[in-house]
């Protein structure tokens, strides 16, 4: 039963860093901005989070500067897709490509001053239990012993999805993401929705970012340490269906896959019925949440689905006086 | 309540007022000097053929285009429309014929998403609000369904629903009718009136004169991008709107040679086809076409001309009937199939650069889009398209740098000219041919009249769709009239008055006419 | 709701205001003004890019001079830039086939790491072969393999519209994984770690001027490249489903075939440039999960850069490849970390994105601000 417990809560923290990516990104896309940049923005909040953190030994330093540094990058993708009109995938990479390139400079200068949190700070990134929820057996241990910014993706997650589906500027959000003419002859404005949530988003990646840098790296600073899960953020909107809501269920998911890879050894230890699965390389688990989202793409499209798909709009720029 | 100011200190005559309205897009001029007036608690019809502009002026008020030169008063005030949000303010509201519609939202929120109201939540009682408004006008529409479920005619009355959510007190509909059955459009005109007597300006863009005489107060006919008159409905009829409407007869000495009728070519069979949008365009047609004769097709644009054209080339699915070519069936050949026995189709869109040519490539590669596959190399043959392409800039005096210039580079007329001259040169057997003089200069639209008798000469079938009454009246052997997707007749050139044809456009048999004019 | 059904007209604090420029599009440019824009962006990015340089301490003038120097200096040097700028051309190249199309194949890594993974097994299938036998039979695995990487994606893409952006992404995390795959697994070389062994002396690439021949394969593949686009029948083909859907088919083109084919030529290129890695000394002759080290991605920015033209392609790749060697060889020298070439290539593509705007449309001077009730008579 333990292992179990156990098992979950690392894939909640696993799955968190996720879940702020994905979130982040969700919001974009439903804008219609299709940012292949969160690689690179989680990057660039990495540094950002764990700098701030470092120099002030404050979170919220931290977390804000993430945000900001994220909201910029989403700033120049605005900006360059929306008002300049560029094509909205190669700008995207090239985020990403700027982006790790930028933090990747300026961490390989921070690596010389040899960083350390402080004490403070780690002890507090180290876990918070949350009083008397966390004394619920089971669920006690998974949801509410996390680290803080676990609490915090799980808030912005569902702030996220309640933004989108229950708000009325959500649905301002959501018109402009399918059917631009349509929003804009109704009177939103397309290019100021899509330059905000552009960078709502990208400073929600941001916060990402810094989840990793801050809690992977246990105090000291790892200049890799977002490695791939932008990437796999931008997968986990297609698995999540473009909804924050379903990135909460998507992100458990994909952190379980990871941790079961690293655990498989005492997860068959304890039930040794499950013996056949040590037979299985790491690398299927690894894959799967790729394949079962391409899976989803693959269906979607062959059921014709109209709900859970990317939007309309999503990828394409608008320009008013197109005849 | 709002104050309506006005430097008189009276109340405004006119609730909207055009004066000198000019638009160009690129060398074509839509709307040229156009003055246009609606007074509250009145129903404009703005009548006109496609191409004469109607659209495009409405547009402006909608906030969608800006006015190269001209203005706009409303009650009396000058103003800029910069935006939709703009004509929002200002209490307009334009139900186009394609809609603005979000498909995976319900009907309520399509509504709503434009609203500037206060309350951050979306509530269970949004769908209530915007139900009063349309019990208020007698709307019929599903709010909780989602929009990829609704008919045609239920878009439609969303469209309306909207506006009136926003107290538009001015509403432009654009050829609302289209899509609606007879009973729906008696609703309609029901609460067009009641807004009417509520003090709303309304103007309908219609060609269908029948409604123009039952629900207009007064008409303004557009001709060419001009407006060339306004009338009182009830002191008009049908006949004055044709007249107004098509202009009198021009006499432009085409030429057109006699030649014996050879076998028939394509036998067209009750056909009926569906547009994307699933509304049936053309409706039971059926016609001849035979060799060395030039079969025009006259009718208001959208009639289903398009989808015809397509249909016959292989490019649109049919619903019902049959196609027949020599007496083969080629309803179900593909386009290649269809090009390579010899059927050539050319339709000039109003963007002119549509389907025909690849916008990016230049003359040359533009000229062997039909006949680059001949010969075993894999290598295309630029050189004898090269040649063609000399022959034809100089047949046709395109205007160009060069045979290597893109195609998107040339202005107006040379583009059709270039497509044109391609679908001529292949010696089609039938040639589909739509609008291919539009926006041209006289010169140009000569020459192409007598490469097309030339065809008709060599025994070709030409089916000719075209705008200009007077062209096709001089040019064409026969002429079919479409009305609202089917045949109101077919007709000898020779033996027709442009007037007829004009009635016959716009379907009023007989006994309509001595109606309204009683 | 508001409530003027009795004509409520204007109120009286409505402000009409036009703004003072509006977006106009722009007539065609002609090549030179192009040049010209272009070279503008350049030298704008580079100026960003020296005035970060500059601050980090360094003489900006210094280190773009070492950048451009340092490849050139030596035969190592030089063969280093060789080494890196033929893998980026050749996906370059593929990626630009399919671009073409408006087919945005985002999936190159993974068409290049599947083109090396069938490459090692057909060296691993068949030992005995001679080695110009061997070469042929996993160059064609290589286009095979990255081929039909790509094709699921076109078939799908054709039957029912799937995205192909994100489809091909998804795929290359699916290509990458297959590599963790085998080399902890079926072709694990050395049970104590993992890792593919080496290929056999017979599948590795001979060697000419001490560089791999995976530059002449290059080399050919961008004439080859430059006469299929501009003058066979599938070149054209391309262009024209690439200008218009519409247009091919009234042309009477099999659209889907002419992609799926595009498709499958496109990744067949990425799959070959894989098999050339992987049978080449820089890989050391081996398989690994790095074998496309981001190439896949960078090969999407050198694409767009060089409008899609295989002459621009050559150059922007070495560009590129200069910029990262030079890089990589002024760290040492100014101590400046090797990441300046990513800053620099996003500064690049930035510029060169945001003058695309410009060239494509202008900004056109209105009549100004006007008040209500102001009559322009």
């Amino acid at each position: 039963m333990n292992t179990i417990i156990n098992f979950l809560f690392a894939a909640v923290k696993n799955g968190a860093p996720l879940l702020l990516g994905t979130t982040g990104e969700i919001i974009t896309e439903k804008s219609g901005s299709l940012n292949l940049g969160v690689e690179g923005i989680m990057a660039l909040g990495a540094f950002a989070g764990y700098y701030a953190a470092y120099r002030t030994g404050s979170l919220i330093m931290a977390i804000l500067a993430a945000f900001i540094v994220g909201a910029l990058a989403g700033l120049i993708f605005a900006f360059l897709t929306v008002t300049l009109q560029a094509n909205q995938n190669v700008t995207g990479l090239t985020l990403t490509i700027f982006g790790s390139g930028v933090a990747l400079f300026f961490g390989e200068i921070l690596i010389k001053q040899r960083p350390k949190l402080s004490a403070a700070l780690n002890n507090l990134l180290s876990g918070t239990e949350i009083p008397l929820l966390s004394r619920i057996p089971v669920l006690g241990r998974i949801l509410f012993s996390q680290n803080i910014l676990v609490y915090l993706a799980i808030i912005i997650a569902v702030l996220a999805g309640v933004y989108l589906k229950y708000t009325r500027i959500g649905l301002k959000v959501r018109a402009v993401g399918e059917n631009p003419a349509a929003a804009d002859a109704s009177g939103i404005n397309v290019s100021l929705t899509r330059y905000v949530n552009a960078m709502l988003g990208g400073g929600i990646c941001g916060i990402g970012g810094a989840y990793l840098s801050l809690i992977n790296g246990r105090g000291d600073w790892d200049n890799n340490s977002v490695s791939g899960q932008g990437w796999i953020s931008v997968a986990l909107v297609i698995f999540a269906r473009w909804s924050p809501f379903g990135a909460l269920l998507g992100s458990l998911v994909f952190g379980a896959f990871y941790v079961f890879q690293i655990r498989v050894n005492d997860i068959v230890a304890t039930f040794p019925f499950l013996s056949f699965l040590s037979g299985i390389p790491n690398a299927f688990y690894s894959m799967l949440p790729f394949v079962i989202t391409a899976l989803v793409l693959v269906i979607s499209s062959v059921k014709r689905k109209k709900i859970g798909v990317q939007p309309s709009s999503c990828g394409v720029n608008y320009y008013r006086e197109d005849r | 309540m709002t104050e309506t100011v006005n430097a008189k200190g009276s109340v405004p005559k006119y609730a909207i007022e055009l004066k000198g309205i000019t638009k160009r897009f690129g060398t074509v001029v839509a709307n040229n000097n156009i003055d246009l007036s609606v007074k509250r608690g009145e129903i404009l019809a703005l009548l006109g053929e496609n191409g004469s502009g109607k659209t495009t002026l409405m547009n402006m008020l909608s906030g969608i285009y800006h006015p190269d030169s001209g203005s706009v008063f409303i009650d009396g005030k000058r103003v800029v429309i910069n935006s939709p949000e703009d004509a929002k303010k200002l209490g307009i509201g334009m139900i186009h014929q394609h809609f603005k519609l979000v498909d995976v939202l319900t009907a309520a929120d399509n509504i709503l998403m434009g609203a500037k109201e206060h309350g951050i939540f979306l509530t269970r009682k949004r769908f209530e609000k915007v139900r009063e408004v349309c019990k208020k006008y007698g709307l019929n529409v599903d709010m909780e369904k989602y929009v990829y479920n609704m008919s045609v005619s239920e878009k439609q009355a969303l469209e309306i629903a909207k506006v009136l959510y926003y107290g538009a007190s001015i509403l432009i509909l654009d050829e609302p009718t289209a899509v609606l059955t007879p009973q729906e459009t008696k609703h309609l005109f029901e609460i067009l009136r009641s807004m009417r007597d509520q003090g709303c300006a309304i103007v309908i863009i219609t060609h269908k004169l029948n409604e123009v005489l039952e629900i207009s107060d007064r008409v303004t006919i557009l001709r060419k991008g001009e407006s060339v008159a306004t009338v009182e409905t009830r002191n008009t009829n049908a006949e004055e709107l044709t007249e107004l409407m098509v202009g009198r007869k021009v006499s432009l000495e085409i030429e057109r040679p006699q030649v014996k009728v050879g076998q028939n070519l394509l036998h067209v069979h009750h056909l009926t086809i569906e547009n994307s949008d699933g509304v049936e365009v053309i409706k039971d047609v059926s016609f001849d076409l035979n060799e060395g004769e030039i079969l025009g097709v006259a009718g208001i644009a959208g009639s289903g001309q398009k989808e015809l054209c397509e249909a016959i080339a292989g490019l649109h699915p049919i619903k019902k009937g049959a196609i027949l070519y020599k007496d083969e069936n080629i309803e179900r050949k593909t386009p290649r199939e269809l090009i390579n026995l010899g059927i050539s189709m050319s339709f000039i869109p109003e963007d002119r650069l549509g389907m025909g040519l690849a916008a990016s490539l230049d003359i040359t590669d533009n000229m062997m889009l039909k006949n680059y596959t001949k010969g075993r190399s894999p290598f295309v043959d630029r050189k004898s398209a090269a040649e063609t392409a000399k022959r034809i800039v100089k047949e046709l005096d395109i205007v160009t740098p060069s045979i290597n210039t893109p195609v998107r580079r040339l202005s107006g007329g040379n583009v059709q000219k270039v497509l044109l001259g391609r679908e001529i040169d292949g010696n089609p057997k039938v040639l589909i041919t739509a609008y291919p003089v539009r926006g041209l200069d006289i010169n140009s639209s000569y020459t192409i009249y007598n490469l097309l008798n030339k065809q008709k000469k060599n025994g070709a079938g030409i089916l000719f769709i075209g705008e200009d009454l007077d062209v096709m009246l001089e040019l064409c052997d026969r002429i079919m009239v479409l009305c609202q997707g089917r045949v109101s007749g077919i007709v000898k050139a020779s033996e027709v008055t442009k007037e007829q044809l004009g009635l016959m456009m716009t379907r009023l048999n007989e006994s309509e006419v001595e109606k309204n004019a009683g | 709701m508001p409530d003027n059904v009795n004509g409520g007209g204007i109120p009286a604090n409505f402000r009409a205001k036009e703004p003072p420029f509006r977006v106009v599009k722009r007539a065609e440019l002609p090549f030179k003004k192009l040049v010209i824009f272009y070279a503008i962006s350049i030298l704008v990015a580079a100026f960003i890019g020296g005035v970060f340089i500059a601050l980090n301490g360094v003489n900006p003038f210094a280190y773009f001079k070492e950048v451009f120097s340092g490849c050139f200096r030596s035969g190592v040097a030089f063969r280093g830039l060789v080494r890196i700028i033929v893998p980026l051309l050749m996906v370059s190249l593929g990626v630009i086939l399919a671009f073409k199309m408006k087919y945005w194949n985002i999936g190159a890594e993974g068409q290049l790491i599947m083109g090396a993974v069938f490459a090692t097994w057909a060296s691993r299938s068949f030992p005995g072969l001679p080695t110009p036998i061997m070469l042929i039979v996993m160059a064609a695995a290589g286009i095979i393999g990255g081929g039909l990487w790509g094709l699921i994606t076109a078939f799908f893409k054709c039957r029912f519209n799937t995205n192909e952006t994100l489809f091909t992404l998804m795929l290359n995390y699916v290509a990458f994984y297959i590599v963790d795959y085998l080399r902890n697994g079926p072709w694990q070389a050395d049970p104590g770690f993992p890792g593919i062994g080496r290929l056999a002396a017979n599948s590795r690439l001979p060697q000419l001027f001490r560089l791999d021949i995976s530059w002449i394969v290059a080399i050919a593949l961008l004439f080859f490249i430059y006469v299929y686009l501009n003058y066979t029948k599938q070149g054209y083909e391309i262009s024209v489903v690439g200008d218009s859907i519409s247009t091919a088919r009234y042309a009477g083109m099999n659209v889907n075939r002419i992609i799926r084919r595009t498709m499958f030529m496109s990744a067949g290129i990425c799959g070959l440039a894989g098999m050339l890695k992987v049978s080449g000394a820089v890989s050391n002759y081996t398989l690994d999960t790095g074998i496309a080290a981001g190439v896949g991605f960078t090969a999407i920015s050198v694409a767009w850069l060089a409008k899609l033209n295989p002459f621009g392609v050559f150059v922007v790749s070495f560009l590129f490849g200069v910029l990262e060697k030079g890089c990589s060889v002024a760290e040492s020298t100014f101590h400046l970390s090797a990441a300046v070439t990513e800053i620099l290539q996003g500064l690049i593509l930035f510029t060169i994105l945001g003058s695309d705007f410009f060239i494509r449309y202008k900004l056109q001077r209105t009549a100004g601000r006007r008040k209500l009730g102001e009559h322009n008579n």
